[in-house]
């Protein structure tokens, strides 16, 4: 048997030399550094997401129908007609909150060890791309079902483009294709969600790690391995503090897999709605334009955003403010690596101001989602009795947005005029796990 | 720092409060639902479920529909047969393998109601179980409503009282508002039905069993094979981790 598989392996590599030097460079001879810790576990889970995301969708679709007609009680036949069918929706719907749940993590780990800093601003950037795609694929997703939240969240979401002066109105009609969401709208985000945006999302997530694999991975110390001592059991030339990606992280990310999978599974099994804020009541409810539900609001991961764009007041007869604030919010992630100015990397040898301001940041987020999610609207009464709620809701969502944009300001403010007092940072990556 | 604070720290800290975000998350969601008495449904209960289904073809697939309900999975999942659910459920003349239709006409519903009785495939998902509970239990004699019934759930809901003969009649004691209409202070029982208030309350809690159950059958898989699932995933990643511990012992 070994022989065959010898043979099966010679015989292609005559004909694509470059294959394997290829699967090396990407896995046995990429030196990552060995000190990765938990939070480096979420860049390969959501690869694992978006493969499950890409497989259960397939399955989906095959008993899916993409018409404001069908659409609800296609999502209903799924859940009791086909065989699993509800194993698999619940898949794809838990794994839509998840993916964002992973990307969030992910993402703050790069805020926590400098890794958008150079020479990785090129991998944060396209990371950031994956992030917006994934949004657009997300919103798209969450309108297919044609429930009552489908319908009007994409309503709301889709009316934003109509604070744009001169052409918003013309645009809105545009991007539904009627003057409400309707047959039209469903038909093409159905062809976007499953066609045209997985497309575009796995090319940035291939191009992601190719930009990653260029650099080399940051790492907790915020050490850059490859200006370190060379050599190590495997390559002489190679980094000292390097392991091989293969297979010492993928045995290792196998574990980081088996955690996530049974906080997925548990999630799947006993509580697929997840009280409510991965699959909302309002959305069993089909689409229906004459019944708005009580509370509009998007699904959480969607929510710190929402809440800004609710926060910023109209000004000048015109409510685009919001709309900007909301986009500004993902815009000025962007420009990270060129608003922080410091040298040093991790946030284990950065400054105090930086600690508390990264703290900040991560509360107003919290703090943000939950006002967007009407959680504010719910316990002010409950906690302060009876009180202007939207005065104080409005107070204390303002107050967040001023914090999570002040992040961005304080942190260029704080790095450009030398005001960081750091710690030396250490020659070699100090542990391991 | 001592390895096991840096475990603290790395690790224990953030994980704790994951949790608790998720845990304060879920608390208030629950409290969305408005403070109403918990339905203590079991999907799991098969006896109720049958009781339940039992109430719900005698009293309410009069004007409501299950359309997403067949009758054959009906007695697949209650542990019936099919000669019992057609005998003693089927009412509507509909074959084994079809939905639970209503054979009201919808025009002339809407005409006697005011408005269509609602398919009530889903009701439990949009709802809640505590809603469709306490909703059953709050009907009253209105005698300035059409039907003669209102309910302070769903306060001028159009739906009569199907239930009455079984639970007895509810009348309101009102209580009058400074500057507004009276509202309902509490419902009393004027007149006894069939059952006791105990017993009518279980089966209003039966009848929202097989309601959550309509609106989700497969929750009854989904418990059935999640425990299987997570077991296997916990031995999985058990290996997985000596696995990952082998591997790493030359890493220093």
């Amino acid at each position: 048997m070994a022989k065959v598989f010898t043979n099966i392996g010679n015989w292609i590599n005559e004909r694509a030399p470059g294959m394997a030097p290829m699967y090396r460079a990407h896995m046995t001879e990429y030196y990552a550094p060995k000190n990765f810790n938990l939070w480096y576990y979420f860049g390969s889970l959501a690869l694992l997401v978006l493969i499950n995301q890409i497989v259960t969708g397939i399955f989906l679709t095959m008993n899916y129908n993409p018409s404001a007609a069908g659409a609800f009680n296609s999502v209903e036949y799924i859940m009791r007609d086909v065989e699993w069918g509800w194993l698999i929706r619940y898949m794809h719907s838990t794994g839509a909150s998840l993916f964002f749940v992973v990307v969030f993590l992910h993402m703050f780990r790069g805020l926590m060890y400098g890794s958008y800093k150079r020479p990785r601003e090129l991998v944060w950037l396209l990371g950031m791309l994956i992030f917006l795609v994934l949004m657009a694929e997300a919103f798209m997703g969450y309108v297919l079902p044609w429930g009552n939240m489908s319908f009007w969240g994409a309503k709301v979401i889709i009316s934003l483009f109509g604070t744009i002066p001169v052409i918003g109105d013309t645009l809105v009609e545009w991007i539904m294709g009627d003057f409400l969401p309707a047959d039209a709208t469903l038909n093409r985000f159905f062809a976007l969600h499953v066609i045209a945006l997985p497309i575009v999302l796995l090319l940035l997530v291939v191009l992601h790690i190719a930009a990653l694999h260029e650099v080399g991975s940051n790492n907790p110390d915020g050490v850059e391995i490859k200006k370190g001592p060379k050599g190590n059991r495997w390559d002489a030339l190679k980094p000292a503090d390097g392991i091989p990606f293969h297979p010492y992280y993928t045995v290792k990310d196998i574990v980081g897999v088996g955690f996530f999978l049974m906080i997925a599974a548990f999630i799947i099994f006993f509580a697929p709605t997840f009280g409510g804020w991965f699959l909302e009541h309002d959305n069993f409810i089909p689409a229906n334009n004459l019944a708005t539900p009580s509370h509009i609001k998007p699904v959480w991961y969607f929510t710190p955003f929402y809440a800004i764009l609710r926060m910023i007041p109209s000004l000048f007869g015109t409510a685009v403010w919001g709309v900007l604030g909301m986009f500004g919010a993902i815009a000025l992630l962007f420009l990270l690596p060129w608003l922080d100015r410091g040298k040093v990397k991790s946030v284990r040898y950065r400054g105090t101001g930086f600690k508390v301001a990264l703290g900040f940041f991560v509360v107003s987020f919290i703090a943000l989602g939950a006002v967007g999610a009407g959680v504010t609207a719910e316990v002010i009464p409950e906690w302060f009795g009876n009180v202007d709620v939207t005065f104080w809701e409005n107070l204390f969502g303002r107050l967040m947005t001023l914090i999570y944009f002040g992040f961005f300001a304080f942190l260029w403010a704080y790095t450009h005029f030398g005001w960081e007092k750091t710690k030396p940072v250490p020659e070699r990556v100090t542990t391991h796990d | 720092m001592t390895k096991r604070q840096l475990l603290m720290k790395r690790y224990i800290f953030p994980v704790a409060l994951a949790f608790s975000l998720i845990v304060g998350s879920f608390s208030a969601q629950a409290s969305e639902e408005g403070g109403l008495p918990h339905a203590g449904t079991n999907v799991q209960d098969q006896a109720s479920l049958q009781r339940g289904a039992k109430l719900f073809f005698n009293y309410c697939v009069g004007c409501h529909s299950l359309k997403y309900m067949r009758y054959e999975r009906i007695a697949n999942d209650l542990g019936l047969s099919e000669q019992e659910v057609m005998e003693n459920l089927n009412f509507t003349g509909a074959k084994f393998g079809e939905q639970v239709i209503s054979h009201m006409p919808e025009a002339s519903a809407a005409a006697w109601f005011g408005k269509a009785p609602p398919d009530l495939s889903l009701e439990v998902r949009a709802k809640g179980a505590d809603w469709v509970n306490a909703y059953l239990n709050s009907f009253y004699l209105d005698p300035s409503r059409p039907v003669g019934w209102n309910n302070t759930v769903f306060p001028n809901a159009s739906m009569p009282f199907p239930l009455w003969e079984l639970q007895g009649l509810q009348t309101a004691e009102m209580k009058q508002v400074e500057g507004g209409d009276p509202v309902v202070e509490k419902l009393v029982l004027s007149q006894p039905g069939k059952l006791t208030p105990a017993q009518f309350e279980q089966a209003t809690r039966d009848l929202t069993s097989f309601l959550e159950y309509a609106s989700e059958p497969a929750a009854l898989q989904r418990h059935h094979y999640g425990v299987w699932v997570l077991l296997f995933l916990a031995f999985f990643t058990f290996l997985a981790y000596l696995m990952k511990k082998e591997y790493w012992k030359d890493v220093h």
